[in-house]
């Protein structure tokens, strides 16, 4: 086993492990200051803040060899018998003279700095820093320019860290940020009509360590101070990316990626970064609707509604059941149980699945051709649960759920008497042709966000809750189960699926996704991986029925 | 020293010096040919390893001793790198090779190649050399007319093509990592080491980097043995086990204020003194000397009591400069202000610093600025400690830069302010008296916007 010695303190590591100094560190607890250094991206070792002590230990002598001068730790492996020293005068002393440095020619305008309260140099400064300016006074200016049409640069706080240079070229591969100038001059530019415009550029942002990137749609909108950060799993396609929901009151104002290893790694593209503001749209339905005798939409109250609604469907002798991709496993395990018990002869079907054109993997290379091992895929497939909710409806049915289209086409609505659809999230696409097929249903239940194509056959409407609402597990196209907690609250008046449903099974108390998805991996063969609780990163679900978490998977690797 | 026979500089004077007819009528390419047909390459890496041959451009590694960390059993290609982005201030020694005797440098660099087993020689030369530039291509395109180059030279079964290469005139393209990355069209940011070139340089493949003066003593070494350049010199002191001594003959640049600036081929181990009397004329007006710069600015200072400093790997190094850089000596005369001479350094540093690493694009910038202060009349005591806090903290040796430049910031600076502090102080003290003692932060000048004090 690799040993080595960081301040005095022992670290054994995994035979195979590698890691750099600043890695090795973090295991101990001992955080090294670094801007340029990245885990998902290549070492460059030039911003100098990770500055340490290093040295040799003999394993036969027990004698530390220290090396004379620093060595940056990003780019020290962490391999049997390496001292790092990172307590020492001599690392304080670089790393104020790094800080320094790097605030010589800072506007310091923290206060209308949208990174302020997160920002590395104001949290490093205070902790790394001199206690005295000795640089001569410049006046305030900062400059600023857009470099895409999401983000904006301000060109004078810049650390020149290189990070968003570097992930435009290894990640996104699309290598439009370049470092134009030399020496104290240098700033970080786009190429003139080459503008920031890839589908991951918003992550430069979440990788700029001080304030110089800002994300447009973002900016000025909330102090960091305020928001609090949920963690969710993104909901606009089939990847799934573990994500930030930065919240204040209720209110998003931002996502970021979540560190996933088995997904998204540490990004996110900019369509769910940016694709959360329908949630806070005011034309969202908050009311539930039925269709009275003078044949239009009038608001009504949940009781009435849901008793309407119970009421056909123990009558109906051909219920159907149009499952959404967006709902949670949880969720449609609810519904299958409460539609499953009806007297008549349910039929499940699985809603429309949007698709938009082919799969995007990053990164991006000059030609057609895909890059052999991908760093990130953005799904061409736009829901977050597809194969989670066709796997639920396969376990309980034994078998898979129809595919709308060929709902569609069979043309079987004539016999059906009572159809519930989810429907109005942005991204199902419920068309003309899917409204007309419904017309011949004498009930026809919509449980949507907005009004919607379906309000035209919808014998009652209930309000829905958004992704970021939610609460319960995705599967993604990798078959990654990932539980969640709701992030905000709804508007009051929404209510998920599985509060629906939690209140028709007549459970007690609130509704608990956690609880159900402990019950679903009891009662349902291969599901037992899901079992709660279910770890913060996700587990595997086997194809096979067989699956294994993510400890156990990284044990079976190593 | 009076029996020395200069060896690199011996054609220079010849009329047509750099035509491949006159340099074959005085015995060129025969050394090429004989190594080709009876030596193998490991022989001739052997004979530039036994003459402890050092590096010429600057860092003075041992040259031999790089090529051997070449791994020994690559399938190639294996490149070399010819370093002619010579732009050390007061350096000039690789231009009077290059435009005089072109043919020289070839033979050194067919030969340093053949010893590496490398395929492509890219002839890597700084942009201000127009002349050197015409020079080095015509003799390029003579060499591949002899069937010196191309395939199979002379019958050997060796093949090799020099592509020439004209930089884009950054100071930072010098440094053997900035300058494989300026090669392959990239920004010229040094590397991280490891991994070295001689492992992952050019394209990815193993790569050594050599200076033009190196691969022309190499031409030499082949021709008259390791043994013959070992009885020129200093040679290495038996109680230093590190010392690789300093072996050969050097050119030596002296410009500056002397009598007959002019670049000489002498042993190793000149001194600056000897230099200047024997070579230079002496300093220039009849003026006495004030300090010399050993070898190229980023070598930092010697004041004219120091000028008993012999020019060898050691020497400067005992008198507290860096080393002996490319032995090009800049004489200063008694006239000039170590503030504006300090100041020019830390504006060239400042202009040239690629920018990677924080401590040096940011301390060159600062230095300069603060230099800029001081001149504007508006200095104080402190700055000095401020400058030299900045010179101790910044470049490789402290470890806090990835590449050399800094160092080189770094040493003027240093020696500057240690040598002739007495001159900065009455410098501040006469142009700022209101002033020279304060101590909280004082209101910037706008960038290069100073105008010197009369």
């Amino acid at each position: 086993m690799p040993r080595v010695l960081i301040d005095g303190q022992e670290l054994e590591l995994a035979p195979d492990e590698r890691l750099n100094g600043i890695q090795a560190a973090a295991r101990l607890g001992i955080e090294i200051p670094h801007y340029c250094w990245h885990p998902g991206l290549s070492v460059v070792a030039s911003c100098r803040m990770c500055l340490v002590e290093t040295g040799k230990l003999d394993a036969e002598t027990g004698e530390i060899r220290m090396l004379p001068k620093l060595v940056p730790a990003c780019q020290t492996p962490a391999i049997d018998g390496t001292v790092l020293v990172t307590n020492s005068d001599k690392v304080a002393a670089a790393r104020a003279m790094v800080e320094e440095d790097l605030l010589l020619r800072h506007p310091v305008d923290c206060p209308i700095c949208d990174k302020a309260g997160e920002c590395r140099l104001q949290d490093y400064y205070f902790e790394y820093g001199h206690e005295r300016r000795r640089a001569d006074i410049k006046p305030f200016h900062s400059r600023k320019r857009e470099l895409g049409p999401t983000v904006r640069l301000f060109v004078d706080r810049c650390v020149m860290c290189s990070r968003c240079v570097r992930f435009c070229r290894e990640v996104a591969g699309t290598a439009e940020l370049m470092v134009r100038d030399r020496g104290a001059h240098e700033e970080i530019d786009v190429f003139e009509g080459f503008p920031l415009e890839n589908e991951l550029a918003g992550n430069v942002v979440d990788l700029c360590p001080v304030g110089a990137l800002a994300d447009l749609p973002f900016l000025y909108r909330q102090r960091v101070w305020f928001m609090t950060p949920r963690p969710h799993v993104c909901a606009g396609c089939a990847t799934g990316c573990s994500i930030w929901v930065d919240a204040n009151q209720d209110r998003i104002h931002r996502l970021r990626p979540r560190e996933n290893p088995n997904v998204n790694q540490y990004w996110m593209c900019d369509e769910g970064r940016h694709g959360w503001e329908y949630v806070h749209d005011t034309a969202r339905r908050t009311r539930p609707l039925r269709r009275f005798d003078d044949g239009t939409l009038t608001p009504t109250d949940w009781e009435s509604a849901e008793a309407w609604i119970i009421e056909r469907f123990r009558q109906a002798r051909r219920p159907v059941l149009v499952l959404s991709p967006t709902w949670t496993v949880e969720e449609a395990y609810l519904a299958m149980r409460w539609f499953g018990d009806l007297p008549g002869e349910t039929q499940f079907v699985l809603g429309p699945i949007p698709q938009t054109g082919d799969d995007l993997h990053f990164p991006k290379r000059r030609g057609s051709a895909p890059p052999a091992s991908p760093i990130f895929t953005i799904s061409a497939e736009k829901c977050p649960n597809r194969l989670g909710v066709a796997r639920v409806v396969e376990s309980v049915t034994g078998e898979a759920p129809v595919e709308w289209s060929e709902a569609i086409e069979r043309s079987a609505w004539q016999d059906v008497d009572a159809v519930w659809v989810a429907g109005g999230q942005p991204g199902t696409s419920f068309g003309e042709e899917d409204a007309a097929a419904l017309e011949s249903v004498p009930v026809v239940v919509v449980h949507a966000l907005f009004g919607g194509v379906l309000d035209g056959v919808a014998g009652a409407v209930l309000p829905d809750v958004a992704f970021a609402e939610r609460e319960g597990s995705y599967v993604n196209r990798n078959g990654w189960l990932q539980s969640f907690a709701p992030a905000v609250r709804p508007p009051a008046g929404c209510r998920s699926m599985g509060q629906i449903m939690w209140k028709w099974l007549e459970r007690h108390g609130l509704y608990h996704a956690e609880a159900v998805l402990g019950e679903l991996a009891r009662d349902l063969a291969g599901w037992a991986a899901a079992a709660p609780p279910v770890d913060p990163l996700g587990v595997a679900l086997e194809p096979t029925g067989s699956s294994v978490s993510a400890e156990q998977s990284e044990e079976v690797v190593s | 020293m009076s029996d020395f026979e200069p060896v690199l500089l011996a054609r220079i004077d010849r009329p047509e010096s750099h035509r491949r007819s006159d340099y074959e009528a005085t015995g060129g390419y025969a050394t090429l040919r004989r190594a080709l047909q009876s030596m193998t390459p490991e022989e001739v890496r052997d004979e530039v390893r036994e003459s402890n041959l050092r590096g010429r451009g600057g860092a003075g590694f041992p040259t031999g001793l790089k090529w051997t960390f070449l791994p020994a059993d690559h399938d190639g290609p294996i490149y070399f790198c010819l370093n002619a982005d010579e732009s050390e201030p007061g350096t000039f020694n690789n231009r009077i090779l290059m435009e005089h005797d072109p043919h020289q440098v070839l033979e050194g660099l067919i030969l340093s190649c053949f010893a590496t087993r490398s395929t492509t020689a890219y002839f890597y030369m700084r942009y201000e050399y127009p002349r050197a530039w015409k020079r080095i291509n015509d003799a390029v395109a003579e060499c591949y007319e002899a069937g010196y180059l191309g395939q199979d030279i002379l019958g050997s079964g060796y093949s090799l093509d020099v592509v020439t290469h004209r930089g884009a005139a950054a100071y930072i393209c010098g440094e053997e990592t900035g300058l494989i990355e300026s090669l392959e069209g990239k920004r010229a940011w040094p590397r991280i080491k490891p991994p070295f070139p001689a492992v992952q340089g050019a394209f990815g493949m193993p790569t050594v980097v050599n200076n033009v003066e190196t691969v022309a003593c190499v031409k030499h070494i082949v021709e008259r043995g390791a043994d013959w350049f070992k009885s020129i010199g200093v040679p290495a002191d038996p109680n230093d086990p590190r010392d690789a001594g300093s072996y050969g003959p050097k050119l030596y640049c002296v410009s500056g204020h002397v009598e007959n600036p002019c670049c000489i081929e002498a042993p190793l181990g000149l001194t600056v003194a000897e230099l200047i009397e024997d070579h230079a004329g002496g300093v220039w007006k009849g003026r006495r000397a004030k300090a010399a710069i050993p070898g190229g600015i980023s070598m930092g200072l010697l004041t004219a009591s120091e000028f008993d400093c012999p020019l060898d790997f050691k020497g400067p190094g005992r008198y507290g400069c860096l080393g002996l850089g490319t032995a090009a000596v800049v004489v200063l005369d008694e006239t000039v202000s170590m503030v504006d001479f300090l100041h020019n350094s830390c504006r060239f540093f400042a202009h040239e610093s690629c920018g990677q690493c924080t401590p040096c694009r940011e301390g060159t910038a600062w230095s300069l600025r603060l230099l800029e202060r001081i001149r504007a009349g508006r200095g104080r005591l402190q700055d000095l400690e401020l400058l030299l806090q900045i010179g101790d903290s910044i470049g490789i040796m402290p470890g806090t830069t990835i590449c050399g430049l800094a160092d080189g910031a770094a040493w003027p600076i240093k020696n500057a302010v240690r040598k002739f502090r007495s001159e900065f102080e009455d410098y501040i003290r006469r142009t700022n008296p209101d002033g020279y003692d304060v101590t909280d932060p004082v209101p910037a000048l706008d960038w290069q916007a100073t105008t010197p004090v009369p």
